[in-house]
């Protein structure tokens, strides 16, 4: 691969001309003949039983032209088969301010909101869950989903043992405790979320700022009772997900189905307020960690445990509990592991997937504990880390396996720049470092599909080539990257890849644009289907070089007519044999490390950051300008949940804090640092010229090191987050802040499950024939 | 008023903000709201030549004004304009909400400090929210755009 000509070309993104003249267009740019105009009414309270809904005076409204209530859209649904508990509209309880219970269509939007307000909901208020603590507890009034199996508002508990613990512990000559909390944020897109509906013949189209497309399709076919042929979901372009536009959402349905009551177009756009009750953010988690080590400050065992604040409703929940546990062991090598974790109901909005999902909580945790326990036994911490740093081309205790590691160079590398090893020891300035591991996209799909997780489709005619993919550009370059792989491939410029991407009707499936997926898998994908295709064209110029592309395109259309090939990508069997070794296998894990430089002041509290060095290990870049784009987009994203963000609550009124861009701090310019970024370049086994994630994975190790910096700075430990002079200042004074109990949790008995060798690489069928009959 | 050269009449409700009137009425979708209340910038177009936060105004109070949206920055369809180039190659944007608003505050910027020092840059632009860059490579489009002036 040492001549590669379009792979490796920092080429600005494919859509940056259309988003710099102001022709991009969102969904909410999106006007159509006759189009109405949506809003919906939404829950005052946290927690209420509907008793009725009286929408009589909305009718009468003038330029009101369809209403719906809860007994329009009963079909619940979910984004995982196991949570399938929202409805679009809810009929019988309402689960947090915000929960959306009826929906106006009218000529403009202003009658909308009007004639919204105008129908009449009688509610009985119940008793609000607003924490973990009160989620764990038999509730005063009823529980927020009655129907489930375990007891008080949990929603999900799991417990698992890899490994030898009893052994492990015995091995230890350290043992260390400890308590951290993450608090919960948003996504802030910049763009609120909109979908527009249009029902003409029998057919629903929807156009929406989804992340995903094949998701929204199902929901809608779900919830409307139409099949999938019946119904087109096509992404409009895209301001910004992060992880929250990843679910199906009640607005996206309620659009379609009052495009198909009116028969006319309907948009419906969140107003910012709605965005913050849409949510779907980082899950707020209590963590308890606790760790031996060896007299060479080798891991021996480790037990972790996880609570996480779920809001109202499952969203990703039951992966997301999964992934609080499952990282640990790729990141740091762990010979014998217990994992619990829960997640509880709140009547708070639904938590959900935020870029790294799941996995910032613990790498928060995971860091400051190793970092304590070194102090404690008084060995460099930088030192114990890379003791335990997970090697190339090894099982985990949890059977993940990893292929290519770059963590030894991403550490090496941040360490050199930064001068950590010899920085300036004073009051008040200080380092930290950390480091981190992320999938390049979830090994099993989120519902149960033989299909393949990604697809591509090349047509070439004598116009020249153009890609099908399913996938959406959120944003991060996925559409540049589709094309410079097949003009790779095809000898030709990546400008010269016309590109259809999400859109249910034309393009192919793709499991959508989170899980750091698109790059290895669609990327795959992408690769096969332009070697078939360029197979294909040698034979049509009799393999004669120098052929111009357009030239032998028609050559081609006139030997064989039109052509088409399609490629796709199905990860390999990865997890054991164990039930829930679905979450956490990834095909590649991409690593980091970072160092973050602060100042911070015993005086006032404020902590400024000066700067950031980050090495990824990116395992091959295939467009480097748009790697280190997602690198900085995810250290400043670190940076603002580590330093300001936080998305909390009202004791007893459940209501948002700060649902507005004034409230809801989020950095500025003024408040991000300069960010030195290195590119480690593993080329990974599997991935597309060897590529990896790099969405994600930049973003765990900034949070703890963060933390770190202040630690160094001012001997405090801040063992929550985000940290805030407030928080600074009563560190100052009490030595550390920081949760002070994890509560009493009703773990079930552990899966026990045997640990694989750790030089097993077996995937597929391979693996599977491996297993034992279980 | 005048909307990117063009004598436009104002609209018949006098409570229409500037940004639900360039948006809705003359179907200039390139200005984007983002906070509905001033504090993004997405909305920012220029009224006579200085930055405002479109969705902060009423439309009525632009009358006899000159706005100028991210749609009547390049002088002709040939080209982008200078900063629309630089924000292109420096990869400065990846969802691309907030770029027209970036975009026109930065050109606020240099209309005053053609030679700006990381001090006005940064009075300039932090206004403006992004939240996929994390600034970096906005900083350098800035420079780049001011080097091409």
């Amino acid at each position: 691969m040492a001549d590669l000509k379009v792979v490796g070309q920092p080429l600005p993104k494919a859509d940056a001309a259309a988003k710099v003249i102001g022709a991009a267009v969102y969904a909410d740019d999106i006007v159509l003949p006759r189009m109405l105009h949506s809003k919906l009414l939404r829950s005052p309270h946290p927690h209420a039983r509907i008793l009725s809904v009286d929408a009589s005076a909305a009718r009468r409204i003038p330029g009101v032209k369809g209403v719906l209530t809860g007994q329009d859209l009963p079909i619940r649904f979910g984004i995982l088969p196991v949570s399938q508990d929202e409805r679009a509209l809810e009929s019988e309880k309402v689960r947090y301010v915000g929960d959306p219970v009826a929906a106006v269509a009218a000529v403009d939007e202003e009658t909308a909101a009007a004639a919204a307000e105008a129908i009449r909901v009688e509610y009985e208020v119940l008793e609000p869950v607003l924490s973990i603590e009160d989620a764990l507890r038999q509730p005063g009034d009823e529980r927020i989903h009655a129907s489930r199996s375990l007891p008080a508002n949990l929603h999900r508990l799991q417990s698992y043992e890899f490994g030898d613990l009893a052994a492990g512990w015995a091995r230890a000559a350290h043992v260390r405790e400890d308590l951290f909390f993450f608090q919960g944020n948003t996504h802030l897109p910049m763009e609120q979320h909109s979908a527009v509906g249009q029902w003409v013949d029998g057919r629903l189209t929807v156009w929406s700022s989804t992340q995903v497309v094949h998701y929204v399709h199902r929901a809608l076919s779900k919830v409307l009772e139409l099949p999938m042929n019946k119904i087109r979901v096509i992404g409009a372009a895209h301001g910004g997900g992060f992880g929250g536009k990843t679910d199906p959402f009640a607005h996206e349905i309620v659009v379609a189905k009052l495009a198909m009551v009116t028969g006319r177009p309907v948009k419906c756009t969140l107003t910012r307020e709605e965005v913050f009750y849409a949510h779907r953010g980082r899950h707020p988690v209590l963590m308890w960690v606790k760790t031996g080590v060896d007299e060479e400050g080798r891991i021996t065992a480790m037990h972790f445990r996880s609570a996480l604040d779920g809001g109202a409703y499952g969203s990703y929940g039951a992966a997301s509990v999964f992934y609080t546990g499952t990282l640990q062991t790729v990141t740091y090598d762990i010979p014998a592991y217990k994992f619990e974790g829960c997640r509880v109901f709140t009547n708070k909005p639904p938590c959900g997937p935020k870029r790294g999902h799941g996995t910032p909580q613990p790498r928060f945790a995971l860091e400051l504990h190793l970092e304590k326990l070194a102090e404690e036994i008084g060995m460099d911490a930088v030192e114990l880390k890379r003791r335990n740093f997970m090697q190339p081309f090894t099982r985990a205790v949890n059977w993940l396996r990893v292929t290519s590691c770059g963590l030894e160079e991403c550490a090496e590398k941040v360490l050199a720049a930064s001068g950590y090893r010899t920085r300036e020891r004073r009051p008040g300035r200080g380092q930290g470092f950390a480091i981190s591991a992320y999938m390049s996209g979830a090994g099993t799909a989120i519902y149960w599909n033989g299909m393949p997780h990604s697809e591509v489709q090349l047509k070439l005619d004598r116009t020249g080539v153009t890609a099908y993919c399913g996938a959406m550009d959120i944003g991060q370059g996925s559409d540049a990257v589709i094309a410079q792989i097949v003009a790779e491939e095809l000898g030709i410029q990546a400008a010269d890849v016309r590109l259809v991407t999400a859109d249910t009707d034309s393009t192919p499936i793709d499991l959508g644009s989170y899980s750091s997926r698109v790059t290895f898998m669609a990327g795959n994908a992408a690769l096969e289907a332009a070697r078939k295709m360029r197979a294909l064209l040698d034979a049509a110029v009799d393999a004669r070089a120098g052929v111009p592309f357009l030239e032998a395109c028609e050559l081609a259309e006139t030997k064989w007519g039109a052509l088409s090939t399609a490629g796709s990508y199905t990860p390999p069997r990865i997890g054991g044999p164990f039930k829930g070794s679905g979450v956490g296998p990834s095909p590649a894990y991409s690593y980091s490390a970072a160092v973050v430089d602060v100042d911070a002041d015993a005086r006032t509290g404020i902590v400024r950051v000066n700067k950031v060095w980050i090495a990824h290990d990116i395992g091959r870049a295939i467009n480097p300008l748009l790697v280190i784009g997602q690198i900085e987009g995810s250290v400043y994203m670190a940076l603002g949940e580590a330093l300001m963000e936080e998305q909390t609550f009202r004791r007893q009124l459940g209501l948002h804090k700060w649902p507005s861009m004034l409230e809801y701090k989020s950095p500025t310019f003024v408040d991000t640092p300069e960010i030195e970024s290195f590119l480690v370049e593993t080329v990974d086994p599997e991935g597309p010229y060897g590529a990896k994630e790099a969405g994600q994975g930049p973003l765990l190790p900034v949070i703890p090191a963060l933390n770190l910096a202040v630690h160094d700075a001012l001997g405090v430990w801040i063992d929550e987050t985000p940290v805030t002079p407030e928080k600074v200042l009563k560190a100052l004074k009490d030595g550390r802040v920081g949760p002070k109990m994890f509560p009493a949790v009703p773990w079930p008995e552990p899966i026990i499950v045997e640990p694989p060798a750790r030089d097993d690489m077996r995937v597929g069928a391979e693996l599977e024939a491996a297993f034992p009959s279980a | 008023m005048r909307v990117n050269g063009i004598a436009s009449p104002l609209p018949e409700d006098p409570r229409t903000l500037l940004s639900d009137h360039l948006r809705h009425q003359l179907r200039l979708t390139g200005t984007h709201v983002g906070c509905e209340h001033g504090v993004c910038g997405c909305c920012t177009v220029l009224l006579d030549g200085k930055p405002v936060r479109s969705c902060l105004l009423l439309a009525v109070q632009a009358a006899d004004h000159d706005v100028t949206t991210i749609e009547g920055l390049a002088p002709d369809t040939a080209a982008l304009h200078p900063i629309q180039q630089a924000f292109h190659e420096a990869h400065a944007l990846q969802c691309g909400f907030c770029t027209p608003g970036f975009v026109l505050a930065v050109k606020g910027l240099l209309d005053e400090h053609p030679d700006p020092t990381d001090e006005q840059i940064q009075e300039g632009i932090s206004g403006n929210l992004c939240r996929c860059t994390g600034y970096a490579n906005i900083r350098k489009a800035v420079r780049l755009a001011a080097a091409a002036r």
